[in-house]
């Protein structure tokens, strides 16, 4: 099992210089994060860009809309069709809003999914985790194995951390 | 000129959360009172079940009646969400930062208060599955080209989508709930922010989503409108009905009644809850009153060329119309009301800084919009349907029935209970959002002026 401790600080450049010793005594970026109440500009702490996927996940699920819309409209007239003298059993105008409805519902609930996936959420165990984070303090958490914990927590002391907890992951 | 107050993440956490931390002494009397308008009026709902809709003001040729336009006008509020929502957030109007989540609740609950009214006025809800493509033992499918299977489709997708916007927003302000309760209570909030800690990982996915489903969620909230007005404009066989110009019409009417009925929430939650006066600032009241006047007046641009446009034909079947509208009591009175209430008041009094400012006279004037957005609505349904056409073999007016007034009034009461549970559960501040404000806020010197200044990324 892996250990967790964290470090709360007040001031964001002392949060910064916290991640680049870190990164100096040769822990990944695997291994270190930073908590905060607010979303700061990317890079504030020094840290890296975080990469995802999420702008296929509205792609994927407006394709699977625009189907499932084309299947309901398409698929219920000519299952039951109501045959009007010189129209077209399937009518294009009335299909394509629904059709549209059912792209941007699939496009909006893939996005939503992709969200939560990318967050790497739900999380079950916290980790370190200080509430005071919610409150304006920054955490700088490292998690990482038994014997690089303690070198970790000299780390965060040296830079002048307000607090540090320990926790399990 | 911004006039902020700069707050703490302490102390922001503090002012939005007091509404679900403590409860005022109002709060429950509140509950309690819209409450048993809801009671009372599925008390009528149900009465009218039993008895069928003899016991509403509907007759020939009125069949559309106080159920109908309420649920225009529904529709119509619940673009208060996105307008202020989604168009502000994408062009990063930073006074936008307080209001965003009054409006996005607004928009749910309305949506919920305008979809259960065509399920009183079908007369049979136990039927309204009808409309949905499920049955397959039956055989029978929807007819896709009704506008009343299109409807459904539109307003639950806008529905769905702006619930999972409210949701997925409400995550990290869900997580400070839980820092700041114990216990049970603690845990809950813990579950429901799906265990958020902060990273940069979750808040870069926090503000992209916030573009993103602004962006996909603008479309669709233009396309509902477009369709409920064509409930209408589809129906070749009504004068005042059958217009092109009714989608773009009902999109600037929604959103003149929607906006107002956001300024009408802030000036409440800036007067009932203690502290939230410190976020939401005179200064977010002038922005959304000078917004209201190029709203307003787009709209009533388009009010006149419905008109006009409709007249230019000269068509007799019109110009009837127009009459009974405009100069035939009761009509004639509704339509100088509406004309008041809805821009010839409200627009003036918008011009002064002083009033734009004032909590009493945005609370007035914005009630008195959407008084008359409900006239209008009022306005275009019944006239439209009480003419005598030339097959019609008898004709009338409409009077609503205590039926249907308790039923509308029930719609009203849902939406104030709705937010006021709201309120007690979740912060209807966003207090993420927020706090990047204040931290990205500062303060440059030009000349002889210190002005307020925002750092963007």
């Amino acid at each position: 099992m892996k250990r967790s401790i964290i470090g709360l600080f007040l001031d964001e450049n002392l949060a910064a210089d916290a991640l680049d010793d870190l990164r100096k005594a040769g822990y990944t970026m695997d291994e270190y994060e930073v908590l905060t109440g607010l979303p700061y500009p990317e890079g504030t702490f020094g840290e890296d860009e975080p990469k995802h996927k999420l702008y296929r996940w509205p792609l994927f699920g407006a394709v699977c809309g625009f189907i499932m819309g084309f299947m309901i409209t398409a698929g219920t007239q000519v299952a039951y069709p109501l045959v009007t003298g010189g129209k077209p059993v399937l009518g294009v105008p009335p299909m394509a809003i629904i059709m549209y409805e059912g792209t941007m519902l699939g496009a909006i609930i893939f996005t939503i999914i992709g969200v939560v996936f990318e967050s790497r959420l739900p999380r079950i165990f916290m980790g370190a985790y200080d509430t005071r984070i919610t409150e304006g303090y920054i955490g700088v958490t490292v998690t990482t194995s038994e014997d690089k914990i303690e070198e970790a927590e000299k780390i965060l002391n040296k830079i002048g951390a307000e607090d540090i907890k320990r926790g399990w992951e | 000129m911004q006039e902020h107050i700069q707050l703490n993440q302490k102390e922001i956490n503090d002012i939005a959360l007091s509404s679900v931390l403590e409860t005022p002494k109002w709060w429950l009397p509140a509950v309690l009172i819209s409450f048993g308008f809801i009671v009372t009026g599925l008390a009528a709902f149900f009465y009218m079940v039993y008895h069928g809709l003899g016991v509403t003001g509907l007759n020939r040729p009125v069949f559309w009646g106080f159920f109908i336009v309420n649920f225009v006008f529904w529709i119509g509020i619940s673009h208060a969400g996105i307008m202020i929502s989604a168009i502000l957030r994408l062009t990063q109007a930073e006074w936008r930062r307080p209001i965003t989540r009054a409006a996005e609740v607004l928009t749910v609950f309305s949506l919920m208060a305008a979809l259960h009214t065509p399920l009183f006025h079908v007369g049979r809800p136990w039927r309204t599955y009808w409309v949905f493509p499920y049955d397959f033992s039956r055989g029978v499918w929807p007819n896709v080209r009704s506008p009343f299977v299109w409807d459904p489709s539109a307003v639950g997708t806008y529905l769905i989508a702006s619930t999972l916007f409210v949701i997925i927003c409400l995550l990290p302000d869900l997580a400070i709930i839980r820092d700041r309760t114990t216990g049970l209570r603690s845990k809950i909030y813990g579950i429901l922010c799906l265990g958020w800690r902060g990273t940069p990982r979750q808040w870069k996915m926090q503000t992209i989503v916030g573009i993103l489903l602004s962006a996909l969620v603008l479309p669709v909230f233009v396309s509902v409108h477009s369709i409920v007005s064509w409930d209408f404009a589809v129906i070749a066989g009504v004068e005042g009905w059958h217009s092109t110009i009714f989608a773009p019409y009902f999109i600037i009417g929604a959103i003149h009644s929607g906006v107002s009925a956001v300024a009408t929430f802030m000036v409440v939650m800036m007067w009932i809850w203690k502290g939230n006066d410190r976020i939401l600032r005179p200064d977010h009241l002038d922005a959304i009153g000078r917004l209201l006047i190029i709203v307003a007046t787009t709209w009533f641009l388009f009010l006149f060329l419905e008109i006009a446009f409709a007249l230019f034909t000269l068509e007799r079947p019109e110009i009837a119309l127009r009459e009974l509208q405009f100069f035939k009591w009761p009509f004639s009175g509704l339509f100088i009301l509406f004309l008041l209430t809805s821009y010839f008041i409200p627009v003036p009094m918008w011009m002064f800084k002083n009033v734009r400012r004032s909590l009493p006279l945005m609370f007035i004037s914005t009630i008195l919009v959407n008084i008359g957005m409900w006239l209008e609505r009022f306005l275009i349904i019944i006239p439209s349907l009480a003419r005598k056409t030339p097959f019609a073999f008898d004709w009338g007016s409409y009077t609503p029935s205590i039926v249907e007034i308790l039923i509308v009034t029930e719609t009203f009461a849902f939406v104030i209970f709705g937010l006021l549970m709201f309120s007690k559960f979740f912060p209807l501040i966003p207090l993420f959002d927020i706090k990047e404000g204040m931290v990205f806020r500062d303060e440059i010197k030009i000349g002889r002026r210190t002005v307020p200044a925002s750092i963007r990324e």
